[in-house]
């Protein structure tokens, strides 16, 4: 009865850390993916302005500077917690193996440090600096983020890939930090975030103008900022699908496990169909749209290529088929969406030099942004519940990393209840920075003139 | 060595985040105490003014220590993080409230909503620190055993060290935060705050060095060994350069030496760290020593590296950063026009 009631009360909170994780990784990541791609689109927005002198890009590059300091905060306390909460939950993953992610990390620190500092600099100092080295002291920051999501990304990658030391009795013995760090899975997957960074980024800070482009047609400000972010997320999509393609291949080559839970193949077989849609019940996919041979040949060039089913694997080691499906189509889906809401700009821009005149145009990229983010956190469903039920791929179990500590389902709902104050509090703050008519001088100095939006 | 190296480099990132981002938490508990709306609003506009470009660069040092920390020692960070879990979690909730609701009281301009937001800044800005010195009285005080979960989970951060170094915390961030804006404050030309604050400074200052004897006498009867090295060891130096660091500082103050009095009540702080940690050193948890817990040398030697190469960039950087705002703000002669 003890074992019994012991085991239960473990389930629920190996069940409450999964989930704590889960949601504040899954919240950061959306903060953190302004943070890697805004500052980019910021500073092309401040050097056209400083440029061409176009008063509209200098206001623009001054109000995403608002809200990038308003979202900088935040990512960079939801981060603290994030490594806050890696020793908190999973003391066994990091009190063997943090030896062996502690170099990209390292770095990482140094990447946050610049983006900290220059982020302080950019915005703060705004009319302090002229315009040539003020532009300047905005590169560390797009660099630094753009770097911090590579470190962050190659120890994830580890955890799919764990390469680069010597175990023995559960003791590390011998590390090679930086072939953990550039581990195979290293490449593709940092190359696929960092680009669906820039997607939400850019997405994001378009729709954002696209509400506005609703409430007043062709007002010249906001058309600006919806097509200068939007172009360059426009840009980055159809590349994006390129490098998915080579995450796939990647995962099909080394996480035959994963692959088979993504399209729900249970029986090893050659010339196997990719499955659109369905839900699988009782170890079989059902109702789902079959295109012959159409796995095969995605995942390895060859239609009659042989495709591992989950039957090989015992039951106790598959991931949870139908998430992983269902995320894995919601992230290609939307994937191609974008990419299509991009050609139809490309389209209309080639005929008339002009956004498309459909207002379903305007209401599509309104919604692109929470689009992005809704792709973005699919795929990384894919990628971590795709990784169950280990946390070191192969090594280390999730139940073995776990705190074994009672309570962690306090823990969860106190967090959960801070998390959501936070994004009520920061989707409010946002929207009146959005809906806010004067523009400070610096962007976080409040020293408010009564200048007006064009 | 290596392993040495990298506690010293731990240590020195715990001091640096102690003197600047516990300054930045103290910011938080003088606007708490400013008062009224109307009257502590200069106040807290000098708090705001003097913390809004550096704070986040300061947070930064938390983050160093703790990947330092599961780099450098991951058993111990395994041990302390599992069996603390209960006043970490308080405390990187109180870190989540205090960054996002400074942030966002930037952003509003309503009474209502930069009272809300205010109230939260500076209520977590003393409930964090608290929470992270009684982790600190916890490892200082032996309760943390090796091992995942294998403390107490109340007991290990709720005994008389945890108390005390819970207070010691918030009193050290009030003290350094009030040296700090009373320079601050004399510097935009604004006396009667910089007066303000000295007279706070001062009694932050005799408060903690309460705290501090205090301190010693719990650590006397509760962690015996870590008060032998402290007062008759290889830490006395430190604890005897805190204390007359900080008497220094309440002379420095007295005379309104306010710039000289940075240096000492930094001092006075990173004596009393300083001594703790030599105090303690080689032994990190009951029966682990550096030796025992360290990563492997390949580890630490790029992660050093690393850090090396990371200190080229940082210290240039940080240096501007503060020179920049360190300097008097002159207003902008010219606003950009909106008639293009």
């Amino acid at each position: 009865m003890t074992t019994y009631l012991l085991a239960e009360v473990t389930g629920a909170d190996l069940a409450a850390a999964r989930m704590q994780m889960a949601l504040s990784l899954g919240w950061h990541i959306v903060i953190a993916c302004f943070g890697v791609g805004m500052p980019a689109i910021t500073l092309i927005a401040e050097w056209r302005g400083h440029r061409t002198g176009d008063v509209r890009y200098r206001l623009l590059a001054r109000r995403w500077a608002r809200a990038m300091g308003v979202l900088f905060a935040v990512g960079a306390v939801s981060g603290t917690i994030l490594s806050f909460e890696m020793g908190l939950l999973w003391p066994g993953l990091m009190g063997v193996y943090g030896q062996v992610i502690g170099l990209p990390f390292s770095m990482e620190g140094i990447a946050f440090f610049i983006e900290a500092i220059f982020l302080g600099i950019y915005l703060y100092a705004w009319d302090r600096l002229r315009p040539v080295p003020h532009l300047l002291s905005g590169v560390p920051i797009m660099i630094a983020g753009v770097a911090s999501a590579f470190f962050v990304v190659t120890a994830n990658a580890w955890m799919q890939q764990p390469t680069g030391f010597d175990e023995v009795n559960g003791r590390i013995v011998a590390v090679n930090p930086w072939a953990a760090m550039f581990n195979p899975a290293t490449p593709s997957q940092t190359v696929h975030m960092i680009l669906a960074a820039f997607m939400v980024a850019g997405f994001g800070m378009a729709g954002v103008h696209a509400v506005a482009l609703l409430r007043r047609p062709g007002d010249r400000y906001h058309r600006l900022g919806l097509l200068l972010p939007f172009t360059v997320a426009a840009i980055v999509a159809p590349v994006q699908v390129v490098v998915g393609d080579w995450s796939a291949h990647f995962v099909a080559q080394n996480q035959p496990v994963k692959l088979a839970a993504m399209e729900g193949v249970f029986r090893t077989a050659r010339g196997v169909p990719l499955s659109v849609g369905g839900v699988a019940v009782d170890g079989e996919m059902r109702y789902a749209l079959e295109i012959p041979y159409g796995l095969s040949l995605l995942a390895h060039w060859n239609p009659n290529a042989e495709i591992i089913g989950l039957n090989r694997t015992p039951p106790a080691d598959r991931p949870p088929v139908n998430v992983i499906h269902w995320a894995f189509q919601i992230m290609v889906g939307v994937g191609f969406a974008l990419v299509a809401l991009g050609a139809w700009l490309a389209v209309g821009w080639k005929r008339r030099r002009d956004l498309p005149r459909s207002p379903w145009f305007l209401r599509a990229t309104a919604v692109s942004g929470v689009a992005a983010v809704l792709a973005l956190e699919a795929g990384w469903t894919v990628t971590e519940v795709g990784r169950q039920p280990w946390t070191v791929y192969g090594v280390l179990r999730t139940s073995d990393a776990v705190n074994p500590a009672p309570g962690l389902v306090y823990g969860f709902v106190l967090v959960s209840v801070v998390y959501v104050a936070l994004t009520v509090a920061t989707v409010y703050v946002l929207r009146r920075l959005a809906r806010a008519v004067p523009v400070p001088l610096a962007p976080q100095e409040h020293d408010v003139t009564g200048y007006k939006v064009i | 060595m290596l392993a040495e190296i990298m506690l010293a480099a731990l240590w020195i990132g715990l001091t640096a985040y102690v003197l600047f981002g516990g300054a930045d938490f103290g910011g938080g508990v003088w606007d708490l105490l400013a008062g009224g709306a109307v009257k502590g609003g200069r106040q807290r506009e000098l708090v705001e003014h003097s913390i809004g470009p550096v704070w986040e660069a300061n947070h930064v040092w938390l983050i160093f220590v703790i990947v330092l920390a599961w780099t450098g020692v991951p058993p111990v960070f395994a041990a302390v993080a599992s069996t603390l879990y209960i006043p970490l979690t308080l405390a990187a909730l109180g870190i989540i409230a205090r960054g996002s609701a400074f942030a966002f009281r930037k952003a509003s301009t309503e009474l209502w909503q930069r009272r809300l937001f205010g109230a939260t800044f500076a209520f977590s800005s003393v409930v964090t620190p608290f929470f992270l010195g009684t982790a600190a009285g916890a490892i200082a005080s032996r309760r943390v055993p090796p091992g995942i979960a294998r403390g107490d989970l109340v007991t290990s951060w709720l005994n008389p060290t945890s108390v005390v170094a819970g207070l010691l915390a918030v009193g050290t961030a009030a003290y350094l935060a009030a040296v700090y804006l009373t320079r601050d404050a004399e510097r935009s030309g604004e006396q009667d705050l910089a007066e303000a604050f000295r007279r706070r400074a001062l009694a932050a200052g005799a408060v903690v060095g309460l705290l501090s004897a205090a301190g010693l006498l719990v650590l006397h009867a509760d962690a015996p060994g870590l008060f032998a090295e402290l007062t008759s060891g290889r830490a006395l130096p430190f604890l005897v350069l805190s204390i007359v660091a900080g008497l220094a500082s309440l002379v420095l103050l007295w005379f309104r030496a306010y710039l000289a009095v940075r240096l000492s009540a930094a001092l006075a702080v990173a004596g009393l760290l300083w001594g703790w940690g030599v105090g303690q050193y080689p032994t990190l948890l009951p029966g682990v020593t550096l030796r025992d817990a360290a990563a492997t040398d390949s580890v630490l030697a790029a992660s050093l590296g690393a850090l090396a190469v990371g200190a080229l960039l940082l210290v240039p950087s940080l240096w501007w950063l503060y020179a920049t705002f360190q300097r008097g703000h002159r207003p902008p002669e010219q606003p950009i026009h909106g008639d293009g």
